[in-house]
């Protein structure tokens, strides 16, 4: 395999779990998993924004807790369950937090979309599994559900057209239908 | 990036046997290395993913202590209830850094290592000691908003970004690493970094070939245990003042046992003379703060911190 400067790269062969379907790959060790999801896969539903791990557009569930996949190789996913928005829900059948989204208008240009969402779900369950944060009072017993708590805890994914309020909105309605 | 090959050891013996080839680097965690590998400023011609040598656990010791294991994810220590009971300082600290994204991947050896985030270290058209040996420090003279009031050198101004390692200052961490046919050895995290000097490039006392196995705090301190932030924004961003302290109030009077800085130097900066006596928070903050020289852009920091310390003091009683 020769890169694009004309160097000769080995090759490194990871299988992981994607959104449910058990797959192989050969790839160049310099490939993120943002890039391989996007580039080699065709799920262009995961984002890259700033490329550095700054903006969370690229986030993605990994083995259940959300990551930046722009900052990981796709090679060290060796044996990972990896879940990205196109895992979630259709355009026939949206997934409740993807309902409430659109619902509270939880976007304008919906780049960032796809990382808001699947950050909420994660935040979620931290704040279920009693995971502190910043903004955490006590750090014994359970953690409120709050709006403080959850704009924290959404600190890494950011909305330059600024939905932040109806992003909070559809997190807590969906929330709230949670059993 | 440039090329690399890649392996994925399944023992300590076998990462640290890779990890002697020269231009090797180790990465676990990735959210530093990756980002400084994209920008050239890492190019390691091997990687070696540690993900799967264990080290990935919280152990209690005989003393009553714990042992955190290299890889052990910042966000998995941070939310350990022993830690949160036991060393609150260190949830505290951890959960006032990076985002809940970074926080799940970032490890525990990965932070004591992250570079500093000097714009003009990340910066590869500008002059830098620790980048490249030599070439000068065009941070000296710049914008230097958050770069250093402590500790720095005519070579260096830069800042350690961590705020777990203000928290493992106070706590007088200890910082273990196994080297080549197992050779192991403890550093106090006093000693871990360094100080720029005339050597910038050289951050930590780490041997080449040498991989950090686990942080071991001692068993807790007792009294009151703080951490206090101030950044430029309320959340995700890096310290201008940062404030890990350790008290006991006797009689109505707040004692500070330990206190550490960070966002003032190239190392949490802690200066154990002003520790321990019958000081207010101004005679502690004079005694910390001594031989600070700041520049217009971040002369803030001394007032801030002293300030911080007036009010975390005022707070406890």
């Amino acid at each position: 395999m020769a890169d694009t400067n004309g160097s000769v790269v080995e090759p490194v062969r990871v299988g992981f779990t994607l959104n449910g379907g058990v797959l192989s790959l050969e790839l160049d060790p310099r490939v993120t998993l943002a890039s391989a999801l996007r580039e080699h896969l065709g799920l262009t539903g995961t984002k890259i924004g700033c490329d550095q791990g700054q903006c969370g557009a690229c986030t993605v569930l990994v083995n259940g807790r959300r990551i930046n996949s722009c900052l990981t190789l796709a090679v060290m996913h060796e044996g990972d369950a990896i879940t990205t928005i196109e895992g979630l829900g259709t355009p026939e059948a949206l997934h409740p937090i993807q309902q409430a989204f659109i619902e509270h208008d939880g976007f304008q240009c919906g780049y960032c979309t796809p990382g808001q969402i699947l950050s909420s779900l994660a935040v979620l369950e931290e704040i279920r599994a009693g995971i502190p944060s910043h903004v955490t009072g006590s750090l014994e017993g359970a953690i409120p559900l709050s709006d403080e708590e959850i704009r924290e805890r959404m600190s890494g994914n950011l909305c330059r057209c600024a939905a932040y309020p109806n992003i909070i909105a559809a997190i807590r309605d969906f929330a709230g239908d949670q059993p | 990036m440039k090329p690399f090959t890649y392996e994925r050891p399944a023992t300590t013996a076998e990462a640290i046997e890779a990890a002697a080839q020269p231009g090797a680097r180790l990465v676990a965690g990735g959210t530093n290395l990756l980002d400084l590998m994209k920008l050239g400023i890492e190019a390691p011609g091997h990687v070696i993913d540690i993900n799967r040598i264990g080290l990935d656990r919280i152990e209690a010791t005989p003393d009553g202590g714990l042992r955190i294991g290299a890889i052990v994810r910042n966000a998995d220590l941070a939310a350990d209830t022993r830690v949160r009971r036991l060393y609150p300082v260190l949830t505290r600290a951890l959960v006032s850094g990076a985002s809940g994204q970074l926080r799940n991947k970032a490890t525990t050896a990965g932070n004591l290592m992250q570079r500093t985030r000097c714009p003009y270290f990340y910066n590869t058209d500008m002059a830098c000691n620790k980048r490249k040996p030599g070439s000068g420090c065009s941070a000296i003279g710049g914008l230097t908003h958050n770069l250093a009031v402590l500790g720095a050198s005519d070579a260096c101004i830069a800042t350690h970004p961590s705020d777990m390692c203000v928290a493992l200052r106070v706590l007088d961490a200890v910082v273990e690493v196994e080297g080549a046919r197992g050779a192991k050895r403890a550093i106090p995290i006093a000693d871990f970094h360094r100080l720029p000097g005339d050597s910038p490039h050289i951050e930590t006392a780490l041997q080449p070939g040498e991989l950090i196995t686990g942080v071991v705090l001692p068993p807790p301190p007792g009294g009151t245990q703080l951490y206090r932030k101030v950044r430029d924004r309320a959340s995700y961003a890096f310290a201008n003042v940062s404030l890990a302290l350790v008290v006991r109030v006797e009689q109505g009077d707040v004692v500070v046992e330990r206190l550490a800085l960070g966002g003032l130097a190239l190392r949490p900066w802690r200066i154990e003379a002003a520790e321990r006596g019958p000081r207010n928070a101004a005679e502690i903050a004079d005694i910390v703060l001594a031989g600070a020289k700041p520049t217009a852009d971040n002369a803030y920091k001394l007032p801030l911190a002293r300030r911080m310390l007036a009010a975390a003091l005022e707070q406890v009683k």
